[in-house]
């Protein structure tokens, strides 16, 4: 178990990485995930020993390594452009690491074609380096990193470098690679869709703070800070004042005639926070649980009445952009994503159509106008967002 | 835009840019080179002069004994040159490569300014410097240091300060241009992977520079080889050397055709030695990934 305790890095007046608690279990697909400059590579390259941290302490199964240079930690890394020897064969690229071991020929003959074979790069032996495409270098570089057999692997940003296709596929070989080796993988990545493809849990950060940490559809589904629903998918926001407060329900004003109810998601992941009446509150609403209609819903539903501005087809769905009947500069235009099925494949709406965009009390996150709003019992979503799912607890 | 200006500039006629390079090198250098290599199968002239009469001696009085002695002495001293040229100025180059960007232009114009003052001024400066009441001298003096002054000046000590001093850029230029385009990040996947710094240095950085090693090596090497002015200022002409010995042959002696034919013989071996030196290199980095790919059969 990898544990990052108030982990802190400064340059100069900087702060790179501020105040970050991480554990990452034994086995884990663990992403780390945020704009650039978020502190995502620093707090990469601490684990890596390239810097050192200003402030905590990182430990490995309880034993303190952050003070460790690279080459004593039992980490590897793939780092963003590779950084394969160009003066090296691909072989000779694997087999380094056993090498600086010196590790006996027998056993590094084998465990290199053991490493090339599990990137399937097996034929690739002889080529030199340069000759190689982007998703070849790529596995190289993975089979370089994985030959030490690592507690931990660090990826920086595997991915960028290559083009969307390949970059599809490595995504599904890397989850692959790791369910095999049951291998520890921390993966950074600004890529949000990678991020929650492959990842068991995922850490948001911004501004070098880790936002949340949970699995991929914890964050997407219930995002704590107002960065991490902004940032991960899109999300319209709609302001409003809370009017009424009851057991199950709050009922907010804005936008419409009739206020907004919001209610607890279903599955009773995200409660009802405390709110007192009167107070300014966002409402989010992601875009795919939004409906487009020609009518207004039942009574059950929010809505919003508003003029269909812009479809938007994408293939597997349309995205159609609203533009609210009253207006604010909030919020001046809503986003639905509805699937292509063969109703709305056949365009039921025009643009200038009136239109209502209809949707859950349940499928609202309610927000502050300034962050997140408290929750009655924390504990209860700290324990949930931190435990992680059964399949992927691996014991060594 | 950009087929019309593939047009007017492709590829058969941008060649005729390199005309004026060409012209140069062929007037100044070919055609005097062809006059050397004339000059070395004629007689030497009475009263010095050539006379057009073709002979084999002055290539055999080159191949003498005695001409070897010297031949050994320059090139042991281009040799220590281009090594301690390299010693002093592979971490220079590597803490210019490294620089900040704001203090990377200071440093390199600080390698440059020797070029700005003439070449004699500065070995002459040199001299001053090292002289027994130069500053150097008074000033350990008075430290303390040393109870007399120590002679540096017409030694050969002084002479391969003196190279050293003087061919210092020819190195670090081209390793500097090496080193900056070097990616660091190979140090880190080294150090990453479990090299220990003096593992990274040999495996990873060297290979990977030894292109600018080579270069800035024969960058000073092959001129070192025919300085003669240093040795004079410095080493107070004690020391025969082979670019003393074709001065001398041109400006004392006026036997023309033997200086004709010791500079032949000079390039040659310098030709000749590169050729080996790079063909050696080549092998040795293709013998070293067929030996792992043998270990790995």
């Amino acid at each position: 178990m990898l544990k990052l305790i108030g982990i802190q890095k400064s340059f100069g007046n900087f702060t790179a990485v501020r105040n970050v608690d991480l554990t990452i279990n034994d086995g884990e697909f663990f992403s780390i995930l945020g704009p650039s400059g978020c502190g995502k590579t620093t707090l990469l390259r601490l684990l890596g020993g390239f810097e050192r941290p200003s402030q905590g302490a990182i430990q490995l199964d309880d034993r303190r390594i952050d003070h460790l240079p690279p080459h004593q930690r039992q980490f590897n890394t793939v780092f963003q452009r590779y950084a394969l020897f160009p003066h090296l064969s691909v072989w000779q690229n694997v087999a380094f690491g056993l090498q600086m071991k010196k590790t006996n020929p027998t056993e590094l003959t084998a465990r290199v074609e053991e490493a090339l074979e599990l990137v399937q790069m097996q034929e690739f032996g002889n080529r030199s380096i340069t000759t190689l495409s982007g998703g070849q270098q790529q596995r190289v570089a993975l089979a370089r990193a994985l030959i030490n057999r690592p507690k931990v692997l660090l990826l920086d940003e595997p991915l960028s470098a290559l083009d969307l296709k390949l970059r599809q596929q490595m995504k599904v070989e890397l989850l692959a690679l790791q369910r095999k080796l049951k291998q520890t993988f921390i993966f950074v990545t600004h890529d949000q869709e990678e991020a929650l493809t492959i990842s068991d849990r995922v850490a948001v950060m911004n501004n070098g703070i880790v936002e949340q940490v949970g699995t991929p559809q914890e964050i997407y589904e219930y995002p704590k800070t107002l960065f991490v629903a902004q940032f991960i998918g899109s999300i319209n926001s709609i302001e409003g004042e809370v009017k009424a407060v009851t057991q199950d329900t709050i009922l907010v004003s804005g936008l419409a005639r009739r206020p907004f109810s919001i209610k607890p998601s279903r599955d009773g992941q995200r409660p009802l926070p405390l709110v007192e009446v009167g107070t300014k509150v966002k409402i989010m609403v992601r875009p795919e649980k939004l409906k487009v209609l020609k009518s207004p819903p039942g009574l059950e539903y929010n809505y919003i009445e508003g003029i269909l501005k812009e479809s938007l087809y994408h293939g597997p769905e349309t995205r159609f952009l609203i533009e609210p009947k009253d207006k604010t500069n909030s919020c001046p235009m809503i986003q639905a994503v509805q699937t292509n099925s063969a109703v709305t494949a056949r365009k039921p709406f025009a643009s200038g159509d009136r239109v209502f965009t209809a949707w859950s009390p349940e499928d609202c996150i309610l927000m502050g106008a300034e962050g997140p709003l408290p929750l009655p019992e924390p504990k209860t979503a700290e324990i949930l967002s931190d435990e992680l799912p059964i399949q992927n607890v691996v014991l060594n | 835009m950009e087929p019309h200006l593939k047009n007017s500039l492709s590829k058969s006629k941008t060649y005729w840019f390199a005309i004026p390079t060409i012209g140069w090198m062929i007037w100044f250098l070919v055609i005097p080179l062809i006059i050397v290599f004339i000059y070395s199968f004629l007689t030497k002239g009475i009263y010095g002069g050539i006379v057009y009469r073709s002979t084999l001696e002055n290539y055999s009085r080159a191949f003498d004994w005695l001409y070897f002695g010297i031949f050994f002495q320059s090139v042991k001293l281009a040799l220590f040159t281009a090594i301690f040229c390299l010693l002093i100025g592979y971490p220079m180059a590597y803490a210019l490569a490294t620089a900040s960007q704001k203090l990377r232009p200071v440093l390199l114009t600080l390698l440059v300014v020797p070029f700005w003052t003439n070449f004699v001024v500065r070995t002459y400066a040199l001299k001053v410097m090292f002289a027994d009441q130069g500053p150097i001298n008074s000033l350990a003096l008075s430290l303390g240091l040393i109870d007399a002054p120590i002679t540096l000046s017409n030694s050969y000590a002084m002479v391969w300060l003196g190279m050293v001093t003087n061919y210092l850029p020819y190195m670090v230029l081209p390793l500097y241009v090496t080193l900056e385009k070097f990616d660091f990040s190979l140090l880190e996947a080294g150090r990453d992977l479990g090299a220990s710094g003096w593992n990274n240095f040999w495996k990873v950085l060297i290979p990977l520079t030894k292109h600018g090693i080579v270069t800035g090596s024969i960058l000073v090497f092959t001129p070192a080889l025919g300085e003669f002015l240093i040795p004079d200022l410095l080493g107070g002409a004690k020391t025969m050397l082979m670019g003393n010995l074709i001065t001398e042959q041109f400006l004392k002696m006026r036997d023309w055709p033997f200086g004709s034919a010791l500079s032949m013989v000079l390039m040659a071996v310098v030709l000749a030695s590169l050729v080996v030196i790079i063909r050696l290199w080549m092998k040795e980095s293709e013998a070293s990934s067929s030996e792992t790919m043998r270990d790995a059969a």
